[in-house]
């Protein structure tokens, strides 16, 4: 069993519509951005979940960590049902989840200073005095390397680089000690010459905390990198999901495939391929069947007609696709 | 082999409170035609920099202060009140009416941001036919709107999109209608700065297959600036390594990637993730680039080397030859 677990879970955004228009149309409208989706972590596993734009990767980060509350479908967690919680009980499950977005600097209140705004995670949840948040608070930023503390603690996010404010997150994450953390793009914002650095910083949490990731990026190779598994989204829905070495070397979801072969790698002797035509559609209404059927170089007549389901096929993989079931 | 484009020495300044800082130190290069030149390093390294001071157009309050580029013109190109004759012209003695000649005609650029480089309030075909008539004022409008609409097809983008309005296009359209719009009126440079950056892999492959199409149809000689190492491996034939606007390495992208010289670039290469070596150990630049206001004595570098000598602390090392295929400034490489 893993620590968190999907079960079939939907999101469905409503989309709004003039007055008029909802009086002649009853018909409702809704963005898909989750649909139908089912994996699992284990506990200290990091899970990256990659997938173009628009493909459902943060919607799922956020429904993770009950930011946002599922259509349909369970979200268990250790077990136990987390999608329908709410006031209390929702607040004590989130000390255990935690998230990081993508742009650190939209992330801090650039009023606050970063000793601030990193208690404030405790003062929320009600715990300790004042006291004990600052000398916890001061604990942390030594602990993500932003030392001499003293200085850092009343800094504002304005003084600090990209890579030290990505470090500010990661330290208001962790410092309720949780469980799981959802991490969006934290390394889209940042120079390549520190990338690693965070990289290895989230590594090095992952120890000391016992942490378990759902790392979202749209980078490929970082991704191989950090991940022990990736799931592969695409319109909503996940495709396939392997351990990482096996989606690299021997992609099986013609999606999956094409997205290997775009990477570009930094080699000029190994070339990248644009195999794939076209773009994403809209999730609003999305292709019948398969929802990759209109882009997929293997399409047959079952593509358009029925939607292939996750299925097992052995090495512990799944694949969405009729060419494997 | 002709060179399109000669760099001498240019310096490009930007005059602050904190005093000048320059984007761009005394760099000399030399671009063949048919070419792809890559320009990679860090943000604030002076790679964008690099790229307006070639069509002049500097962001305030930065200005070129000295040096050449020379671009060798096979055509003469007329402009409001004369004629640039065919030759070579020198840049930055250009008066404006002749720069803007150029610009497009001759010169094309593509800006990294194609959400904010379109006009939202008026469609794809009026950006191809003012783009179009700016320079060939004889060219009717449904002349122009034929000639964008081959241009969005042959990016694969239905012709008849082309009255539609930047909203209705995807960021992926909008860089294709940006590719399209620097290349319609058929230039012989293009500069490309960070053109896939905010684009998914899948996209991004796909334009890149594009301009790398279109270069062969037009003839075209290319810098592609971007920080991405992936894509100039993918692309380029060689690349400029800028670091605190100098020169680090030139070199061909074949010997830049199998043996990387300076320190510098071989602590960039280190830094990125590469798909097909998962267990490569990722390392990181200690320290940050410095503030250009304040720069140190000797190699710009040499703060951030683990390999610095007493000599880099007080000698700024000149680009020097060091083998075929590389100039590299570095002091470990004699000079």
């Amino acid at each position: 069993m893993g620590l968190i677990e999907f079960k079939r879970v939907k999101k469905y955004f409503p989309i709004q519509r003039g007055f008029l228009e909802s009086i002649f149309t009853k018909e409702k409208t809704f963005v898909r951005a989750v649909d139908d989706v089912s994996f699992s972590i284990a506990k200290g596993e990091v899970l990256g979940l990659v997938g173009e734009s628009g493909s459902g990767k943060t919607t799922t980060g956020r429904l993770c960590v009950r930011l946002i509350a599922p259509t349909d479908g369970q979200i268990l967690y250790e077990g136990k049902d987390i999608a329908k919680l709410h006031g209390k009980d929702l607040r004590l499950i989130r000390r255990r989840l935690q998230f990081t977005f993508q742009d650190p600097t939209s992330s801090l209140n650039p009023r606050m200073s970063i000793g601030n705004a990193i208690a404030d995670a405790m003062r929320l949840q009600g715990i300790g005095t004042s006291d004990e948040r600052k000398a916890r608070t001061e604990e942390i930023l030594e602990r993500v390397g932003l030392s001499p503390v003293s200085t850092f603690y009343n800094r504002l996010p304005h003084q600090l680089s990209g890579g030290q404010k990505q470090r500010v997150v990661f330290a208001r994450a962790t410092i309720l000690n949780p469980e799981f953390v959802v991490t969006d793009e934290p390394v889209a914002m940042v120079d390549v010459s520190i990338k690693a650095q965070i990289l290895e910083l989230m590594m090095d949490l992952k120890k000391e905390f016992d942490l378990t990731y759902l790392f979202i990026t749209h980078d490929l190779a970082t991704a191989r990198h950090v991940c022990d598994r990736i799931a592969v989204m695409y319109l909503g829905r996940i495709v396939e999901v392997a351990d990482r070495n096996r989606i690299y070397d021997d992609p099986l979801h013609p999606y999956s495939v094409g997205l290997m072969k775009a990477i570009p790698v930094p080699n000029p002797k190994v070339k990248s391929e644009a195999v794939l035509q076209g773009e994403i559609p809209s999730p609003i209404d999305p292709p019948t069947g398969c929802r990759f059927h209109p882009r997929c170089p293997k399409a047959f007549a079952r593509c358009p007609v029925e939607e292939p389901e996750l299925t097992d096929v052995g090495e512990d993989r799944q694949v969405a696709c009729h060419l494997y079931s | 082999m002709t060179d399109l484009l000669k760099i001498e020495d240019l310096i490009v300044e930007y005059k602050t409170r904190r005093g000048a800082a320059r984007g761009v130190d005394r760099i000399s290069l030399k671009l063949q035609k048919n070419k792809t030149l890559g320009l990679a390093g860090e943000s604030g390294c002076g790679k964008s920099t690099l790229g307006r001071a070639i069509i002049n157009l500097v962001p305030h309050p930065g200005k070129i202060l000295s040096g050449n580029i020379i671009l060798n013109l096979d055509e003469d190109v007329p402009y409001e009140g004369g004629i640039i004759s065919t030759g070579e012209v020198n840049i930055p003695y250009l008066g404006e009416k002749e720069m803007r000649a150029l610009r497009g005609k001759e010169i094309a650029y593509i800006f990294q941001d194609p959400m904010t480089s379109l006009n939202p309030m008026v469609s794809i075909g009026s950006h191809y036919v003012e783009t179009i008539q700016a320079h060939e004022p004889d060219v009717e409008k449904e002349e122009a709107l034929e000639r964008g609409s081959k241009m969005l097809e042959s990016l694969g983008i239905l012709a008849e999109r082309i009255k539609d309005y930047p909203h209705q296009f995807s960021g992926g359209m909008r860089q294709r209608v940006m590719v399209g719009l620097g290349l319609v009126l058929k230039p012989t440079l293009l500069i490309a700065d960070e053109p896939t950056t905010s684009l998914d892999v899948v996209v991004e492959a796909q334009i890149l297959r594009e301009m790398a199409e279109l270069k062969e149809k037009f003839n075209l000689t290319m810098i592609l600036i971007t920080h991405n190492l992936g894509v100039l491996a993918q692309t380029a034939d060689s690349i400029a390594v800028v670091y605190c606007g100098r020169v680090a390495e030139l070199a061909s992208t074949e010997a830049l990637f199998e043996a990387p010289k300076h320190p510098y670039t071989q602590a960039l290469l280190q830094s990125v993730p590469d798909v097909t070596k998962p267990d490569k150990k990722l390392t990181w630049i200690p320290g940050a680039p410095p503030d250009l206001t304040h720069l140190v004595p000797g190699c710009v570098y040499n703060p951030r080397c683990p390999h610095a000598m007493e000599i880099c602390r007080s000698v700024q090392p000149p680009l020097i030859e060091v083998d075929d295929s590389s100039l590299v400034a570095c002091h470990l490489y004699g000079g």
